[in-house]
């Protein structure tokens, strides 16, 4: 089934991963792969995801996770993981 | 499995660079709108153009948010409504009410603009397309969202030079009719020679004869893509330099074919094609003067600037058609004036004229666009540069179109404000030396030999 992938940018800080996770386990989204790394204090974290159990709408989910950011002052990005795949892969 | 570092790579793309799809666009057959009388037609064409398309922009939205890429514009083509109007309308007048027709259903679905307030005239006019055309000013003046253009010619059949002089007054007269807004309708007039059936892009997009009955085509940009691409190269060769275009090119097309398919799955319209276009704005770091000052010019207009400007579009293409299952339109770089800080920058500093641009059109899409000369040009004026622009396009079987607007009350040193994707433009100075004899001779000039292909 399609991927969604989720981006988290921004100032490093105390708990985004929990809060991010915490987010994603009470809406029944399943991650799949998790990678983070820190360049020049900035946080930087890719997932991808499985959505097809959460009884939210892509755009629900998109928006509400933009707001999780905005709480803990990173920018969070959710894209269906076919832009990723039209672009890099033949 | 996607890695992080191709993840980062699409959303600079996407947030630094200006990457977008610059237009989902639906084309439209109205074939089975024409009527007799002309409110029938009118009721046709509102209802048909509603139906298809009330769900354009919505999509257009969604797909949008799931991918992350903005698609900057959801626009309509229509068959040209010449062919449309043939039965009822008899007056410019009765032509004018279907332009509004057309201006207020594009309002009710929200798209920013509709295309095919228009004649196709290559090599003779009818007395309805006469009358379309005679109808542009008043069409053009009491709408905001409909687009027009005329094909004056055309490799096959030469160039149709009565029409062609009747265009320089009509441009003149839609400045004139517009001077309010600085002679804004111009901006939304286009004549063409080898106009595409098939292309998304305004102001020239128009739903042809050859095309079913309601299709998707999207446009690509990405100026900006290319010229970050271009930045890490600074000093290469030329093998480097055009593989580094046609990567780049594969890369943003890709992403157009992706929202084509989705756009068309979506909409449960068949895909038409990709039109592989860079198109600037007037944003800073999406131009397409920037690229070739990136290739290695101080502005553009310099010496080789041509050369440049032929292997971007070259390589553009190179890269796109591999990354599309169909591609059409214009397909080239875009250079118009206004719509590219680059290109303004160029006039400003004085390396880039009238004359210049006109070479450069030679090697590109789609023709002199988006230029601003002084109002008090003469109306044969207009009709000679548009000649020599057609001529550029019948000869080397190219598509090739000139907007160009006389800014009523306003000369050369004055700016012009247009707004929005339109930009500002400087007025530029034209060649005055009289064409008057050459433009009134009447008829058409012939098709030109291709080597006896037949």
């Amino acid at each position: 089934m399609k991927k969604t992938i989720i981006t988290v940018v921004g100032k490093d800080g105390v708990g985004i991963i929990a809060k991010v996770c915490t987010y994603l386990a009470n809406n029944k989204i399943n991650i799949e792969d998790i990678s983070q790394t820190i360049v020049h204090g900035y946080f930087n974290m890719m997932m991808v995801v499985d959505m097809n159990e959460s009884s939210k709408s892509f755009g629900e989910i998109s928006s509400e996770l933009a707001e999780v950011g905005e709480e803990i002052g990173v920018v969070i990005r959710l894209q269906r993981e076919e832009i990723f795949d039209s672009m890099h892969r033949i | 499995m996607i890695t992080r570092r191709e993840v980062i790579e699409t959303n600079e793309m996407i947030q630094k660079e200006n990457l977008d799809v610059r237009t989902i666009t639906m084309g439209i057959s109205l074939l089975d709108c024409m009527d007799a009388e002309l409110d029938t037609c009118c009721k046709k064409i509102r209802d048909k153009i509603y139906n298809k398309a009330k769900n354009l922009v919505k999509t257009g939205k969604d797909i949008e948010k799931e991918f992350g890429i903005p698609i900057v514009n959801k626009r309509i083509s229509v068959t040209p409504i010449g062919l449309i109007g043939s039965s009822c309308c008899r007056t410019p007048e009765d032509f004018a009410k279907i332009a509004k027709t057309l201006d207020d259903v594009a309002k009710e679905v929200g798209v920013n603009f509709i295309g095919g307030y228009s004649a196709l005239v290559s090599k003779g006019s009818t007395p309805s397309d006469e009358l379309l055309m005679k109808s542009i000013p008043l069409a053009l003046s009491i709408t905001d969202r409909v687009c027009s253009s005329v094909n004056l010619g055309s490799t096959k059949t030469g160039i149709n030079m009565d029409a062609v002089r009747l265009m320089g007054d009509i441009i003149k007269e839609t400045a004139e009719l517009t001077k309010e807004q600085d002679s804004l309708g111009c901006a939304k007039l286009v004549v063409f020679c080898n106009a595409p059936d098939d292309n998304p892009f305004m102001a020239g997009a128009f739903h042809g004869v050859t095309e079913g009955d309601c299709v998707v085509h999207v446009g690509v940009s990405g100026p900006g893509v290319v010229k970050t691409a271009l930045e890490k190269v600074r000093g290469e060769n030329f093998e480097v330099l055009c593989e580094t275009v046609k990567k780049t090119a594969f890369k943003v097309t890709r992403v157009g074919q992706l929202v084509a398919k989705e756009a068309s799955a979506r909409l449960g319209v068949p895909f038409g094609i990709i039109d592989l276009s860079l198109a600037p704005t007037p944003a800073i770091g999406d131009s397409v003067a920037d690229i070739l000052c990136e290739i290695g010019l101080e502005h553009a207009g310099a010496p080789g600037t041509t050369a440049a400007l032929a292997l971007l579009n070259d390589q553009v293409k190179k890269g796109g058609v591999m990354a599309s299952s169909y591609v059409g339109g214009l397909s080239g770089a875009f250079i118009p004036v206004s719509e590219d800080q680059g290109m303004i920058n160029a006039v400003e500093a004085g390396a880039l004229t009238l004359e210049k641009l006109e070479a450069m059109t030679c090697v590109c899409s789609v023709g002199l666009d988006m230029i601003a000369i002084p109002g008090d040009t003469k109306a044969t004026t207009i009709s000679g540069i548009i000649a020599d622009e057609l001529a550029i396009g019948m000869v080397n079987a190219k598509t090739t179109a000139v907007r160009i607007i006389p800014v009523i009350g306003k000369g050369v040193g004055e700016t012009v404000e247009f707004g929005g994707l339109l930009g500002h433009a400087p007025i530029m100075p034209v060649n005055n030396f009289s064409c008057d004899a050459f433009v009134n001779r009447g008829g058409r000039i012939p098709a030109p030999i291709h080597s006896f292909k037949n």
